[in-house]
């Protein structure tokens, strides 16, 4: 079951720009939420902070309070790897490891964390390529293939079935279709819907009706600020703010 | 100014598919020299060395001078020792320090440690091997494969690091951010995930900086020293191939100029089977459509 | 902005504002044809609902495209949707002007008789709320559309008042049934139109303001 995330005072910095201002938001469990906004709005730089990757780049900081689920994630005496572990990702661009199987991609999260009992294993990988509608088109072909060899969308749904494989409570997903065909963009959608039974997921997309469709909450971010956050329906035909409203309209960005 | 549907109905200018050509040629023409030399080189080998070549030449030690017959068994074996030392201090060293380079060095020490490999790679292989004169055989009081392995693990160094950390740079940051994301610390992501990407390139680095050293005689001159009869034991004078050949070659009997010629053809073949079999082997462990 | 979407709300607009001209029209030739029982004018309103209904058409087509094509959002969409409407609700008050037409015309064919009912007064409160609400829908000004919505008890107030007055005549003198009948129908037939233009004053609020205001309430998206 997913959990759910408090984020309070949140600020974030590359060098000396600040790119995330003073954010509050509340993500709510087993929901999928939205983050939209234009370039360079910080609605990456916020996910990443989530799962603190955001301090993996030279110079970038990150401050304040972020809850997941109990676990606090800025906390003193608070290991990256370790919150790295409980929140998993997926990118942008899909980026299978390119010299394992799937069968390693999907188990590589687990090997590498000292889990060593194969049965169990061979479990988790298949239960992970399930939930990631991805395990009749791989099922014969697991230890022989390679990640690479595989379709753009298949390649991200391995992406997700790794990244489910080490059983986080929270997914985050940063424009994870923004590279595919709309097919495989549409499998990826019915894919997010379905897994918000068992986990929380927090979307990046500057793709709005794919926010839209797939995300019950969406939140507007703009220049480092978090404008609206409401339901999303709300915010697709009634939104509170100004800004909003000419962003989803298509006034500007 | 002409439009393009003009010029594209016209049939290419003679000069443009002369030049086209012409180019093509010369292209083709330097490839083949430079193939020339190569070639020349081996069959010449070859010729002058496949006389000598039978089963004693690779069984038994050198016989006095004066008496014909004998091998090169000892060089051949020694030339191995030697080389197996040079890798175990060349190989692990060098990919420590390609690793440090690039996932951790982006920094003014960074900086030093490649422009000191840099110039490590410049240095006369003589001079190297009197510095591992004055460092192993000096102190140890006599000669030995393991100073010969000495000199030569460090011209090993500098080649297979910068080999490693190339590699390790062109491997995209999205794996490493993959492998973030799932929670593996930063030493293990390096290890089995950057590197294992860039294996191939690593060990294309390894043998090429293998097959350099294996020929190098001067730095084996003062350390390995060389010996006539045989040797397992490190920490005694081993014969080498290529000292072997050196002291043949200079020698005025004809019989040595002969099994100089066969040793050299020797070497190159050994040298060229120990890189198609990594070759082999690890193009066998590749997964397909890796 | 996208040039060709604007376009295309701006397009939609035109086409509205002139179909609500075409009905306006429509109402206004059937008053006058009540006033001075001269059938041309019933030809007239007979003849022009064929426009009306091509209009209809049209616009529907335009909005279904925009909506299809354009992916509009917000306000946008809160636009088109709320044309849509009046759209529908301006088709039917041009039947509604037909059917006065119609009315009319019956008039005209029987016995004319002193009907204590101002119908021409009725009509001119239901132009005004036609003409109000379109205004609101021109300028996107939705306290005009709200006043709209405050005329419509004095219309119905007026239907209801000719009810009682025409029901005594009719009681009184049984031979004026007809007429009153027809009278009572055409003041029907305004109080309808009334209603038609208070959904099209709803529907501007909706849009301007996202806020569902029909039935008596006002609903803001929570």
């Amino acid at each position: 079951m997913g959990v759910g995330i408090e984020v309070r005072g949140l600020n974030a910095w590359y060098g000396k720009n600040q790119a995330l201002n003073e954010i509050d938001m509340k993500v709510p469990a087993n929901h999928v939420t939205a983050v939209i906004g234009p370039s360079g709005c910080g609605k990456s730089t916020f996910i990443r902070c989530l799962n603190r990757m955001h301090e993996t780049i030279p110079d970038a900081r990150a401050e304040g309070d972020v809850k997941v689920g109990e676990m606090d994630v800025y906390g003193d005496g608070s290991d990256p790897v370790e919150v790295r572990r409980r929140i998993g990702m997926v990118f942008q661009k899909p980026n299978p490891f390119p010299t394992m199987s799937i069968y390693g991609n999907v188990a590589a999260g687990l090997k590498l964390n000292g889990f060593s009992n194969r049965k169990q294993m061979d479990e988790l990988v298949e239960r992970s390529l399930k939930l990631a509608a991805l395990w009749d088109e791989v099922k014969d072909n697991l230890h022989k293939k390679s990640g690479a060899s595989l379709s753009g969308g298949q390649q991200q749904r391995l992406c997700i079935a790794r990244a489910l494989a080490v059983e986080p409570e929270v997914l985050l997903m940063d424009e994870p279709a923004s590279a595919l065909d709309p097919i495989s963009t549409s499998k990826i959608e019915e894919l997010i819907f379905q897994l918000k039974q068992h986990y929380t997921v927090v979307i990046v997309t500057h793709n709005m009706q794919q926010a839209a469709r797939v995300a019950e909450l969406t939140g507007f971010f703009l220049m480092g600020s978090l404008i609206e956050y409401d339901k999303t329906e709300k915010i697709f035909t009634n939104p509170a703010d100004k800004r909003t409203e000419d962003y989803v309209t298509g006034r500007f960005g | 100014m002409p439009s393009i549907a003009a010029s594209t109905s016209q049939p290419v200018s003679l000069w443009r598919r002369v030049a086209n050509q012409g180019a093509t040629a010369f292209a083709i023409l330097t490839a083949v020299l430079v193939l020339v030399p190569l070639m020349a080189i081996f069959v010449y080998l070859l010729i002058k060395g496949v006389g000598a070549l039978n089963w004693a030449f690779l069984t038994q030690t050198p016989k006095p001078v004066g008496e014909a017959g004998g091998g090169m068994a000892n060089a051949i074996v020694g030339s191995g020792v030697i080389l197996a030392i040079a890798s175990l201090i060349g190989i692990p060293l060098g990919i420590g320090s390609g690793i440090y380079l690039a996932e951790y060095g982006r920094n003014r020490f960074g900086d030093i440690v490649r422009f000191t490999a840099d110039v490590l790679n410049g240095v006369p292989s003589i001079v190297i091997g009197i510095a591992a004169y004055s460092l192993v055989v000096v102190p140890q009081k006599h000669f030995s494969a393991l100073s010969g392995g000495v000199a030569l693990g460090i011209m090993m160094i500098p080649t297979v690091a910068r080999a490693t950390e190339e590699m390790l740079l062109m491997v995209p940051n999205a794996v490493r951010e993959a492998a973030f994301g799932l929670g593996i610390p930063k030493w293990r992501t390096t290890l089995s995930i950057t590197l294992r990407t860039a294996s191939a390139g690593v060990i294309t680095g390894c043998m090429l900086a293998f097959a350099r050293v294996a020929g190098e005689t001067a730095p084996l001159l003062f350390t390995a020293f060389g010996n006539q009869f045989w040797n397992l034991n490190p920490n005694q004078p081993t014969a080498a191939l290529p000292l072997q050949i050196f002291v043949y070659a200079i020698s005025p009997f004809d019989e040595w100029h002969n099994q100089a010629w066969a040793g050299a053809l020797i070497l190159i073949i050994l040298i060229v089977g120990a890189v198609a079999a990594v070759r082999i082997t690890v193009s066998r462990g590749r997964l397909k459509g890796a | 902005m996208r040039s060709r979407f604007q376009q295309g709300l701006d397009e939609l607009k035109e086409k509205l504002l002139r179909m609500g001209g075409l009905a306006e029209q429509a109402i206004d030739r059937a008053t006058e044809a009540y006033r001075t029982r001269d059938s041309k004018f019933c030809q007239l309103v007979l003849t022009g609902e064929s426009a009306i209904n091509e209009a209809e058409r049209e616009i529907d087509e335009l909005a279904l495209d925009l909506l299809a094509m354009q992916q509009p959002m917000a306000i946008d969409l809160r636009f088109i949707l709320a044309v849509l409407k009046i759209n529908a609700d301006l088709e039917r008050v041009g039947d509604q002007a037909v059917n006065i037409a119609q009315r009319v015309l019956d008039l005209i064919s029987e016995v004319e008789i002193e009907l204590p009912v101002d119908i021409p007064r009725m009509a001119d409160a239901v132009t005004t709320m036609v003409q109000r609400a379109l205004e609101s829908f021109l300028d996107g000004k939705a306290e005009v559309a709200e006043a709209v919505l405050q005329m419509d008890g004095i219309v119905d107030r007026m239907k209801d008042e000719a009810f009682v007055v025409l029901v005594q005549k009719m009681h009184d003198n049984p031979k004026t049934v007809r007429q009153a009948l027809d009278v009572l129908l055409i003041a029907r037939n305004l109080e309808r139109i009334a209603d038609h233009a208070t959904n099209i004053a709803e529907d501007v609020i909706f849009w301007v303001r996202g806020a569902d205001v029909r039935h008596g309430g006002a609903h803001y998206r929570e």
